[in-house]
């Protein structure tokens, strides 16, 4: 029980770099970015193969960043320059991305077993938090930088930003080629811990990469950049581990977790709109109810 | 300043909904002009700000800033020497951002975007200087975020981020029209005294007669995509709306109709 918690831990951080990669797509770009399920894939293909062909395991998971770094600027051009429809264009890549990781990895599946990863000279547990606080401490210093500020304004106002100088067609390149970045650096350090990379491996990750964003966004809130991130990080968390228990359970099955998965997020998505939309009718009430009062008084609020 | 030469646009060209937005235009502003603009529906006001801020391409004829030909630059290119508010209080601010960061977007105009923070100390004294210029309470909140805002305070702030950083040229476009007559009026002074602060060379598109007439030092009418009317300074100052109509009328054979038109 306490080991497969642990585990929960070290794969939900291991994750959580994906789940960052969602959050900048869905949450701050506005941009739902299906991409991910074959970005992941060329990560975790790129660094399995490298490896297996010797070269060193950091060289082989920056390797698998790069290569969702140029997956997203491919899904990028497409939306912007191509002006085709962001979920459409996500699509294409996913798609296209299939027979690339297939050209990468030459088989269905590789197994890297007993051979180098950056999990063999130091204690995962010791070495993935590590990484997870440097990627965390660079994506928010960039956040709040004047690129990362045009980038999120592109999400928030893009009219506005561009009547600032900003080129949004760049920014958002920028951002989907960052988040399929992290995507692929994930899938290139899961690759190394289970030590193997499958072609099917990224299937259902942009659910999963939801579920990790409303989750923690649901359970530790979002109030600005920083807080937002780290509650993704730890929604990742939460994820595995709600995983690792429903494993435990006799009645469900392994493959029952992407029905589980997107259960939550459909959850997560309905529960906030229904709930707004209630406390906006009790709100509505009260002010009425205040404003006929202060009415009957003849007092006049106002000011800016 | 601001020269536009012979510029036309057709909305819809070679189709039954083919019309004229703009023919012919011929329009120069001096170095600290204030123009004010007014007109009916569909004359052509908003398509005129669309094509100096490069929101639109003109089909024929150019626009130049500072004896520079800039026809051909996107909106993002042309931002360096333009400033402006939008009419949608909106429009012109980013809702999910804060205050600061708000401002350090607009600080950044025309500048190259790079990785160094965008809010900093040095910077956020520099925004709350200019906060507080307001006189709305704004300077206090730099750590808000702008959707908390209301209406005249985001219009006040898209005033701010338009002019701190100095443009070329202001486009305001009936930036006082979506606002409270109490909270427009705010706005319409805080325009006049920053503009004769830094002397800005500005364009406004009004509905408000009164408004048109009192601000600027030149006014310019337009019906069906013409400038038909063009007051100068001299002649503007004994200007009363009554005359204005009057002569509209009489130029343009039709009476002046704007839906939302304020008389004064």
């Amino acid at each position: 029980m306490i080991d497969s918690l642990w585990g929960a831990l070290e794969s939900g951080l291991l994750y959580a770099f994906m789940a960052l990669g969602v959050y900048i797509t869905f949450r701050i770009l506005d941009f739902p970015d299906l991409t991910v399920d074959g970005s992941f894939t060329t990560g975790a293909a790129i660094a399995a193969v490298m490896i297996s062909n010797g070269y060193s395991p950091i060289l082989a998971t920056l390797s698998g960043f790069g290569g969702g770094l140029v997956a997203g600027v491919c899904t990028g051009l497409l939306h912007t320059k191509g002006k085709i429809n962001g979920l459409m264009s996500g699509i294409l890549m996913m798609i296209a991305l299939y027979s690339i990781n297939m050209r990468i990895m030459s088989k269905p599946n590789i197994s890297i077993y007993n051979m180098d990863s950056i999990f063999i000279s130091v204690k995962p547990l010791i070495i993935v938090p590590i990484i997870a606080i440097v990627v965390l401490v660079l994506l928010d210093r960039f956040l709040y930088s004047d690129l990362g500020l045009a980038l999120r304004a592109t999400g928030d106002n893009e009219r506005m930003i561009r009547s600032f100088g900003a080129n949004t067609d760049l920014t958002k390149i920028v951002g989907i080629s960052l988040s399929n970045g992290l995507v692929a650096l994930s899938g290139a350090l899961i690759a190394q811990q289970s030590s193997f990379a499958d072609i099917n491996g990224g299937v259902g990750m942009i659910v999963i990469g939801l579920a990790s964003v409303i989750i923690g966004e649901a359970v530790f809130g979002a109030s600005n950049v920083i807080h937002h991130t780290i509650s993704v990080v730890l929604g990742s968390i939460i994820y595995r581990i709600v995983v690792a228990l429903a494993l435990r359970v006799e009645w469900l099955e392994a493959s029952d977790m992407k029905l589980i998965t997107a259960i939550i997020v459909i959850i997560a998505l309905v529960l906030p709109s229904t709930r707004r939309v209630i406390k906006q009718k009790k709100m509505a009430k009260k002010r009425s109810a205040e404003i006929l009062l202060v009415g009957q008084k003849k007092t006049m609020g106002g000011g800016m | 300043m601001l020269q536009l030469n012979h510029v036309a646009k057709l909305f819809n060209p070679a189709t039954p909904d083919e019309k004229i937005a703009l023919f012919d235009i011929q329009l120069h502003m001096k170095p600290g002009d204030f123009v004010t603009v007014i007109g009916s529906n569909g004359a052509g006001k908003s398509t005129l700000m669309n094509i100096i801020s490069g929101v639109m391409k003109p089909d024929t004829g150019n626009v130049i800033i500072d004896n520079e030909d800039i026809s051909h630059l996107p909106e993002y290119r042309r931002s360096q020497w333009i400033g402006r508010v939008f009419q949608d209080p909106m429009a012109g601010t980013a809702p999910r951002m804060t205050i600061e960061e708000n401002l350090a977007m607009a600080y950044a105009r025309g500048k190259q975007r790079g990785f160094s923070l965008g809010v900093k100390a040095s910077k956020r004294k520099l925004f709350r200087e200019h906060l507080s210029r307001l006189g709305i309470g704004l300077d206090e909140r730099l750590h808000a975020k702008v959707g908390m805002l209301s209406g005249g305070e985001r219009q006040a702030l898209s005033l701010l981020m338009a002019t701190f950083t100095n443009p070329q040229i202001l486009l305001l476009d009936e930036h006082t029209a979506a606002l409270d007559p109490a909270r427009a009026e705010l706005i319409t002074q805080l325009t006049e005294s920053i503009v004769r602060e830094m002397n800005l060379t500005t364009l406004m598109v009004t509905h408000n007669m009164e408004q048109a007439i009192r601000l600027g030092n030149r006014l310019i009418m337009m019906d069906g995509g013409r400038i038909i009317l063009d007051i100068d300074e001299e002649r503007k100052k004994d200007l009363t709306v009554e005359r204005l109509l009057g002569e509209f009328e009489q130029i343009s054979g039709h009476k002046l109709s704007d839906d939302r038109l304020v008389l004064g």
